[in-house]
């Protein structure tokens, strides 16, 4: 058996060490630190169709970041999307004439929600509501009518 | 025939009163915790020789995981021009699933395989009826100490192998096949959910010590006192533990990971 002290100095060690690590996993490999549920907005859009759009999604203005889209569901007298998203609230000021659209990062990468701010001089508050949306675009359906397109020319 | 028959029940029967024994025993281990905390001197001792002593290898181990994860996802990954999002295959994968399962094994033959030895060696030369003559009883005084040990040792371990294992997949990723360092970092933060896979893989390795320990501390309890007992009980929780670890990962998985 070891001395005491020493052997109290390593267990002290080793409970730190894993404390650490596990501080390590919450705040610098998960999103944690990048997104605190308290200081949030949330506001809604409704979507003719949000084609891959998944909670946890980014809702992004210019390209920069600004919340997450917190929940998707189905309206159901219009079978549209809601999307609801949860907006950082330091970004207060995004104009009731808003338009969003659903956007996909590179060919095959993540659908995003992207934010294009009207001149209104009025802001969205909480739980407001965005009028003007674009759904996303479906790869196939797109190709599907291009297609159509190019065979009706043809038969012309 | 008669025989076989004979033979199938006796075994049943002696799995049956082993699960009860077992059963028995983890019941007075875990009411023997509230003496363990009125003398934590006992835990520390003991969470030195399971903790501190598995930290070398969990550490090690650890970031050769991490580094061949990040080595071969990245020829994966480049096939499809996608070696961004490396950081996002190298954590999830040790976060949810070899984080805790890798050293699960580890624990079960570095901890496990020595409590086992210990507790077994101890009953052999009748240390442990040497206590109960002193009126001391040997389930809270040299089970409970050690059974605690372990259930607190392995989440740190396995956390501490999850940390190490991500830095050892960015060293080989962006250290030495060139991807982006902003890009591993950025997107693991943007995929991984703290709950969803950070506390889920906590909890997979909290399961993963409490039974490693049960296994590890009933076997060397339950050992014939000879040595040759005692090195099968050896052998047994380290195939046992293994099988439970890994039987039992994936139904935790499946009920963790299930639904999305």
């Amino acid at each position: 058996m070891q001395h005491t002290s020493t052997q109290d100095t390593l267990v002290g060690l080793f409970v730190a060490a894993g404390i650490a690590g596990l501080f390590f996993l919450a705040l610098q490999v998960s999103n944690l630190s990048t997104f605190s549920e308290k200081d949030n907005y949330t506001i809604s859009a409704n979507f003719e169709n949000s084609g891959g759009l998944k909670v946890r999604s980014l809702v992004s203005v210019a390209g920069v970041k600004i919340g997450q889209v917190s929940a998707i569901s189905l309206d159901p007298k219009t079978y549209q999307s809601i999307v609801t998203m949860s907006i950082d609230a330091k970004y207060n000021n995004l104009p009731d004439d808003t338009t969003a659209s659903i956007f996909t990062a590179g060919l095959l990468g993540e659908q995003y929600v992207n934010l294009e701010p009207g001149g209104s001089d009025t802001f969205l508050k909480n739980q407001g509501k965005i009028d003007i949306t674009q759904p996303a675009i479906i790869l196939e359906k797109a190709i599907g009518q291009f297609l159509f397109k190019a065979a009706e020319e043809k038969s012309e | 025939m008669i025989q076989f028959l004979q033979h199938l029940g006796e075994n049943t029967l002696s799995g049956f009163t082993k699960l009860g024994r077992a059963s028995y025993f983890l019941l007075q281990t875990i009411k023997g915790i509230t003496d363990v905390l009125v003398r934590p001197r006992l835990l520390i001792n003991q969470l030195y020789s399971v903790g501190v002593l598995s930290f070398l290898i969990i550490c090690i181990s650890g970031l050769f995981v991490g580094m061949v994860l990040g080595l071969q996802g990245y020829y994966t990954l480049s096939d499809f021009g996608a070696e961004e999002t490396l950081g996002v295959m190298v954590a999830a994968s040790l976060v949810r699933e070899l984080g805790p399962v890798v050293s699960g094994l580890l624990f079960a033959g570095r901890a496990g395989s020595a409590l086992t030895a210990e507790i077994g060696l101890m009953k052999a030369t009748e240390q442990l009826s040497g206590m109960e003559m002193m009126a001391v009883d040997p389930i809270k005084r040299i089970i409970s100490p050690r059974f605690l040990a372990g259930c607190l040792s392995m989440p740190l371990l396995a956390a501490l192998f999850s940390a190490i294992g991500i830095i050892g997949g960015e060293l080989v990723g962006s250290g030495l096949l060139g991807v982006d360092e902003g890009a591993y970092w950025s997107q693991m933060q943007a995929k991984l959910d703290f709950f969803d896979d950070i506390i889920n893989g906590i909890i997979k390795s909290i399961v993963f010590g409490f039974v490693t320990s049960w296994i590890a501390l009933f076997e060397g309890y339950d050992a014939p006192p000879t040595s040759e007992g005692v090195s099968r009980a050896t052998t047994r929780t380290v195939v046992n533990s293994a099988f439970s670890i890994l039987g039992l990962d994936f139904i935790l998985t499946a009920l963790m990971f299930g639904d999305n």
